[in-house]
């Protein structure tokens, strides 16, 4: 498993390949990216901020869930932060699995469950001035 | 002692990023949040959450010395 926070891009295909996963008969990716609009105002990018060493262990707990849960051979997860712009990677989800259906509904869990979960915090920079966006709250 | 970091709109409303509070007696985690934000925690247009030794957590648990207390807005990666 890989969990990973970074200012930098990444390439989806390299890093799934880095793993070298063998024996799956599945391989599931979802690449999330900046949107260019909101309600209001248009967006010229997106800072997101996140809790240095918090992020990576919730991250790292959210993988493990899923992989029990589902089966999952193996999981990487990158997700970005500082200054992006439109159309730009923020997040990176891969899962491995026997079959197909595990590794969907892994990565979806992962997602899903990541949005409510991993201390990021996002503010649209905008022409009419930055706006936090509204988050999802934790379960606790 | 505690480590009080704020994230995001908390730490730009309370205009804090990190310090430190001496525990004196038993006390919750928003006892802690309100001893530090001092007079600007009424700038705080809801309770924030909090999350204790980086795992979420609840406002009303209690804190002991040496943990380390964060306070933020809902979270909204991905």
């Amino acid at each position: 498993m890989i969990v990973r926070v970074q200012a930098e891009d990444f390439d989806p295909e390299q890093e799934a390949q880095a793993l070298a996963v063998t024996g799956a008969g599945a391989r599931v990716s979802f690449v999330g990216t900046v949107r260019d609009f909101n309600a209001t105002a248009r967006v010229t990018a997106l800072e997101i901020e996140h809790y240095p060493r918090m992020t990576e262990a919730e991250l790292t707990r959210v993988a493990h869930e899923a992989q029990r849960t589902w089966g999952l051979l193996d999981v990487l997860v990158v997700h970005r932060y500082g200054r992006l712009h439109a159309g730009d990677r923020i997040v990176l989800v891969v899962t491995w699995a026997l079959h197909r259906k595990a590794a969907f509904r892994g990565c979806e869990e992962i997602i899903d469950v990541l949005k409510t979960r991993a201390p990021f915090w996002k503010k649209e920079i905008t022409g009419d001035g930055d706006i936090w966006i509204e988050g999802e709250t934790p379960q606790t | 002692m505690v480590t009080v970091r704020c994230f995001a709109s908390v730490r730009e409303a309370l205009g804090l990023s990190l310090c430190t509070y001496a525990l004196e007696r038993p006390m919750s985690a928003e006892a802690v949040l309100a001893a530090v934000a001092g007079e600007r925690l009424s700038t705080l247009p809801t309770r924030p959450l909090v999350a204790i030794n980086m795992q979420h957590g609840r406002l009303e648990s209690l804190v002991h010395d040496g943990d380390e207390l964060a306070f933020f807005p809902p979270v909204s990666g991905g």
